[in-house]
């Protein structure tokens, strides 16, 4: 819109106060996310990579430095509901079916409702879930929920995606799977994409830009372009180039604790 | 074959249940009542022994317990056998305090929601109400309930709506704990989801809240319907009502009429449990509606 980024931050600091005293999270961060990015936060737990996620979505209060999301703050960003947010858990409503859970938000933000139909089944079958929104959330498998939360995420009009370790609690096939799908997702939508991951696998194979965090304080120590094409089936992943990425990556989370842990 | 056996299951140990009752009731009554037939004996210079006591404990006409079947006849004679206007009818007194439990159901589900609306979504309400609810409950109801009817009645309100009263007192109480809870029981996770979504308080309450607090609801009113109809019963007994439960109870132990209390406490008893079984369907019903009966 302005030319802006998707999200800018500048010299971002949030410290929490807790009853064991203040608790940096996060630390002079800058960063500059362009839109069609899709930017992975990689890092130990504690590094600040969801609070950070939390600051744009305007579920935090930073208390330093500058933020915008779509040249906005994040609080005018999301009564503009600029962004979808995904959380760690699919989190669906029990009682509504996927239908339902998709439309959830387009209720919320009053869609009229032979809009509401045509886009809970573009975003149904999005994620390829097209034949299952009469079902409830408890007669799918972990992966397919997650995927619905997705679709939730996607059904309105938002170009900015935050993922909180969406697939963290799934195994490792259902990953692989959900991985590729979300690349050929962000190829077809072109929306930028923040994701936050603890997988250096995962963040090397999705991400065109590696940001990598450490702890206390939650602060950026590397950002890491993604040489890779935009294609990228799964084999890529046993290619030098993507080997080569991932050391740097584990290298980096590596000399980010070891500065603070002696 | 599968399905017949499995009724079976279900139906023979809650029937082998309710014939152990029938026969403890059935030896409690022999033991209870055969005093009397031996004071009543010893007076006439008679000898007697269990095979002339046995028989005559079951149909005494003042029984200190009276047997199973007595009561059954004591309530099929005042159900089905008068006329349901008459005032020798349990079912016209059954109506009396149906009637009060009832309108002080609704007005103790709807007080006890509001209380938990209000506690939910205000701190101060939070801090300040919930001690006076929890103490409200600690006071015996029994002596409540007199101060309660005079007052009421001294402000122009008497009969039904006195009565109702004292089973709202009774019945909000469980549906504010439950509805506290309930209205609480969205974690951050949903509730940070309606938040990224801009939803109003308004929104995040009809949404998340009230579908989350359902389950809860269920069970409170379950509690809730069952002591309204204790607090209808309390609620006749000061006033001298003319009619209900409790005046039937209390006019059983003013003429020592036992069989009087007794069937009364069947017709509550089976009140009580057809207003908890019409709350279960409509639980299963809501719960079948939102996918949530597996």
């Amino acid at each position: 819109m302005t030319g802006a980024g998707a999200v800018v931050a500048s010299s971002l600091d949030l410290v929490f106060q807790t009853r064991d005293g203040p608790v940096h999270a996060l630390s002079d961060v800058d960063l500059e996310v362009a839109p069609g990015e899709f930017v992975s936060f990689i890092g130990p737990s504690g590094c600040g990579k969801t609070t950070l996620l939390r600051v744009i979505a305007d579920l935090e209060q930073p208390t330093g430095g500058t933020i915008t999301v779509n040249g906005m703050t994040p609080g005018q960003a999301r009564l503009n509901r600029a962004y979808g947010y995904v959380f760690q858990a699919a989190g669906l409503y029990p009682w509504r079916t996927i239908e339902k859970n998709v439309r959830l938000p387009l209720e919320v933000m009053g869609y009229p409702a032979q809009e509401r139909i045509e886009r809970v089944r573009r975003a149904l079958d999005l994620v390829d879930l097209g034949d299952f929104g009469r079902m409830f959330p408890w007669q799918l498998s972990g992966g397919m929920q997650q995927r619905a939360s997705i679709a939730r995420a996607l059904a309105f009009d938002a170009d900015l995606l935050l993922m909180d370790e969406p697939f963290g609690a799934l195994d490792e096939i259902v990953r692989d799977h959900l991985n590729e799908q979300l690349l050929a997702l962000h190829a077809r939508t072109g929306k930028t994409v923040c994701f936050v991951t603890h997988s250096i696998p995962e963040a090397v194979y999705l991400s065109t830009r590696i940001v990598v965090m450490s702890p206390r304080p939650g602060r950026i120590i590397d950002v890491i372009e993604s040489p890779l094409p935009a294609e990228r089936p799964l084999g890529i992943r046993e290619s030098a180039t993507f080997l080569e990425l991932a050391t740097r990556v584990r290298e980096g989370l590596r000399s980010g604790h070891a500065g603070r842990d002696e | 074959m599968y399905r017949a056996s499995g009724l079976m299951r279900n139906i023979l140990p809650v029937a082998v249940i309710c014939l152990a009752i029938v026969a403890v009731w059935y030896v409690a009554a022999v033991g209870l009542n055969a005093r009397w037939e031996r004071d009543q004996a010893a007076r006439a210079g008679v000898e007697i022994g269990w095979a002339d006591i046995v028989p005559a404990t079951m149909s005494q006409k003042r029984p200190v317990l009276p047997a199973p079947h007595q009561v059954a006849v004591e309530i099929w004679e005042t159900t089905a056998n008068k006329r349901i206007t008459s005032r020798r009818s349990l079912v016209y007194h059954g109506w009396i305090t149906l009637s009060a439990t009832l309108l002080g159901f609704v007005m103790g589900v709807a007080l006890g929601i509001l209380l938990a609306v209000g506690i939910v979504h205000n701190r101060a309400m939070d801090l300040s109400v919930m001690p006076w609810i929890i103490s409200s409950q600690t006071v015996p109801i029994l002596a409540v309930a007199p101060m309660i009817i005079v007052v009421l009645y001294n402000v122009g309100i008497s009969g039904l709506v006195a009565k109702a009263s004292i089973s709202a007192y009774l019945s909000f109480f469980p549906v504010a704990v439950g509805m506290v809870k309930g209205l609480r029981a969205p974690d951050g996770m949903q509730l940070d989801l309606m938040r990224t979504y801009s939803a109003s308080a308004w929104q995040v309450f009809w949404k998340l809240r009230w579908p989350s607090s359902l389950p809860y609801l269920f069970a409170s009113l379950k509690v809730a319907v069952a002591i309204a109809l204790v607090g209808a019963i309390i609620g006749e007994l000061p006033t001298g009502s003319q009619g209900g439960f409790g005046a039937r109870m209390l006019n059983g132990s003013y003429y020592g009429q036992v069989l009087i209390i007794w069937s009364a406490l069947f017709g509550a008893a089976i009140c009580a449990a057809l207003m908890v079984g019409a709350i279960g369907v409509a639980q299963r019903a809501v719960l079948r509606r939102t996918g949530q009966a597996r």
